[in-house]
């Protein structure tokens, strides 16, 4: 039984692990090096999308997975109650 | 008052300060010394990670590098602010739950071996050597260029300043010098950035200034295009590298970030495994702030230099120019004396040599602003060095009291340790020293190896470490040194070729580069080759025991992470 809860508990945790490491690899290597030229094709400002994404937006999006991942990671161990008091 | 006195009156009160708090906060037992009693709040451990991780290289070269190579130097934004989501994710909450002192102590107790426990410290050790050598020079130099004394003289007054709070203080001294150290490294970087941008764009935040307009109305970007275009250069926002070598330098630099120890170990510092992860989160918001205004510093400061500079009479050219040519930081040479400065891609011709370290060095003369801000750019260097040395010091003399002495001589009493601790602390100060006085010439070169041996030896070890309950001894130190002994050959070969065996220049040349990857990139086929490795080995071993097996089970959930354990 409790067996059972701790492979549920590292299940859940690998799937959040495999969607945020997910989007961690789109945004930088997808969106700053292998799409650069397609997304260079549109701008904002004075802003080519993928120049922006390899030198901007890749470092705000990887500050923000962070934090998703604190919160989804804090939740999860309330859930299986396996957080610290 | 000149810029020499407040230089000497802000880098002064700076040191003062820091000196105060390692005074104030010197540590007592290893626990202390090691990983400052694991009392740190998350908010003051994410800022001292960020001071420990930013170099003098981050703080006055990076800007430059990317100024000169454009879309290219991407991989270095993203290499070296990816690797703390790899941290984040994939270590710092499970080496905290751990709770031991050290990577090593890691390695040796989840792979049950004293050779796994040796090959890790020497890793690290080499890791943090290649590290420092650099900082002490960084430290030289910056008081060189701003107080007017002899390198060497540099080198000694930042080795006394380091040796004082990082012998006393250890991990906690260095720990709450460090919160200090980030908030004058990131106030200097950001005045001026912000100052420039408003000047050039009429925007406060130089993350936007970035892609705003100048006074005539075009794009800042593509107004720097242009002019380089029409000088012979490549466009700014256009790359060279091939798409393969961005790939793997940028994954070897994120890997090789989240493999080094020095920034491994500030995750022990931490009272509890969720502050472990939040604390990764902060360290990352801390850094992000320089790194997300470099770019812009970098394009301010080679768009200002080429229009006041590229194209102008060589009498009429601006201050600022003239104070650092003294440094030949910049050299200006009418090759053809017509008394026009060219500016072009053709070494035959060209006029112009501007050094990478002049856009944060000499941006707030070029912009002119006032001289306290110059002075504050001084300090600022200064911080990012001295932070840097200590944290790599402290990992070096752990290494040596913690993880050789102990591990022989397990009846050590704990005075006993703390005291070779110190002496260890000292001894790394003054062999850094000796590499800052006389650096070996090829201090950029092993950069390359620190963060590619990270990336090929430790990472995949402690992530398969965590992740896999059948990896065994046999599969680590296997994949350990097959991943070592690999991207060592390669970069030694491409790299020290030449000297080394007499190879012909064309030999290392970049069209022998295996897949085109660089040897800067080399550490992630180091670090795939590991993980193959490892898991090959592991597949036809034992596996490991059961106690083992039960480690790993205790340190994927948070609940019951005490206080670091001693054995």
């Amino acid at each position: 039984m409790e067996n059972n809860k701790l492979k549920a508990y590292w299940r859940q945790n690998l799937k959040i692990l495999l969607i945020l490491l997910s989007i961690w690899f789109i945004v930088s290597f997808g969106f700053g090096i292998l799409l650069v030229e397609q997304l260079n094709q549109i701008k904002i400002g004075g802003f080519k999308l993928g120049f922006w994404f390899a030198q901007q937006g890749s470092i705000f999006a990887f500050v923000i997975l962070i934090f998703v991942y604190v919160f989804l990671m804090n939740r999860l161990d309330r859930k299986f109650d396996v957080n610290e008091s | 008052m000149d810029i020499l006195t407040w230089t000497y009156v802000l880098v002064g009160l700076s040191f003062a300060l820091y000196i105060g708090i390692a005074i104030y906060t010197r540590a007592g037992s290893t626990k202390e010394f090691y990983i400052a009693g694991s009392g740190v709040s998350p908010l003051a451990n994410g800022m001292a990670t960020a001071a420990d991780w930013m170099s003098a290289a981050s703080f006055i070269s990076m800007a430059g590098i990317i100024a000169f190579s454009g879309y290219d130097g991407s991989v270095y934004l993203m290499g070296w602010t990816g690797g703390y989501v790899l941290l984040a994710l994939l270590l710092a909450p499970y080496l905290r739950k751990f709770g031991k002192f050290t990577v090593p102590d890691f390695v040796g107790d989840r792979y049950y071996s004293n050779k796994a426990r040796v090959v890790a410290v020497i890793c690290a050790l080499f890791i943090s050597f290649t590290y420092v050598a650099g900082q002490m020079r960084g430290v030289g130099i910056v008081f060189s260029r701003y107080l007017e004394v002899d390198i060497n003289t540099g080198v000694i007054i930042g080795m006394c300043i380091v040796f004082f709070y990082a012998v006393m203080g250890g991990m906690k001294g260095i720990t709450y010098t460090q919160v200090a150290q980030y908030c004058v490294l990131i106030f200097a970087y950001m005045v001026p950035a912000i100052f420039v941008s408003m000047q050039l764009t009429g925007n406060p935040i130089p993350q936007l200034g970035l892609g705003d307009t100048l006074s005539d109305g075009t794009y800042l970007l593509d107004k720097l295009d242009g002019v380089l275009v029409d000088l012979g250069f490549n466009a700014y926002t256009a790359g060279r590298k091939s798409t393969m070598d961005m790939l793997a330098i940028t994954l070897a630099l994120m890997v090789g970030t989240a493999g080094l120890p020095h920034v491994i170990v500030r995750f022990f510092t931490v009272p509890r495994v969720k502050d472990a992860r939040l604390s990764a989160g902060f360290a990352l918001v801390f850094i992000a702030i320089l790194y997300s205004t470099a770019p812009a510093v970098a394009v301010f400061g080679i768009y200002n230099s080429i229009e006041t500079v590229a194209g102008q009479r060589v009498k009429e050219l601006p201050e600022w120019v003239a104070n650092w040519e003294k440094t030949n930081l910049i050299i200006i040479e009418d090759k053809n004396q017509d008394g026009v400065v060219q500016f072009t891609p053709d070494i035959e011709t060209n006029e112009l040599i501007i050094d990478k370290d002049i856009m944060v060095l000499a941006n707030p003369e070029i912009a002119r602003l006032p001289n306290w801000v110059v002075g504050l750019v001084a300090a600022g260097g200064m911080a990012a060095a001295l932070s840097t040395a200590a944290g790599l010091l402290l990992v070096i003399s752990t290494s040596v009291s913690r993880d050789l002495f102990r591990t022989f001589k397990p009846s050590m009493t704990e005075k006993r340790e703390l005291l070779i601790a110190r002496i260890s602390a000292a001894g790394a100060v003054i062999l850094a020293g000796y590499f800052g006085v006389n650096p070996p010439g090829f201090v950029a070169e092993v950069v390359a190896f620190a963060f590619g041996l990270a990336a090929a030896s430790f990472f995949p070890v402690i992530i398969m470490g965590i992740f896999s309950t059948r990896i065994n001894k046999e599969g680590a130190i296997a994949g350990m040194v097959s991943g070592l002994v690999f991207t060592l050959a390669y970069i030694t070969y491409f790299k020290f070729g030449v000297n080394l065996f007499g190879l012909s220049p064309s030999a290392v040349a970049a069209d022998h580069w295996w897949f085109g990857i660089s040897p800067e990139g080399i550490g992630s086929i180091g670090m795939l080759i590991n993980f193959v490795v490892c898991y090959v080995v592991s597949k036809f071993t034992p596996p490991p025991p059961q106690k083992v097996q039960d480690l790993i089970q205790d340190i994927r959930i948070p609940r019951g992470a005490g206080q670091a354990i001693d054995h």
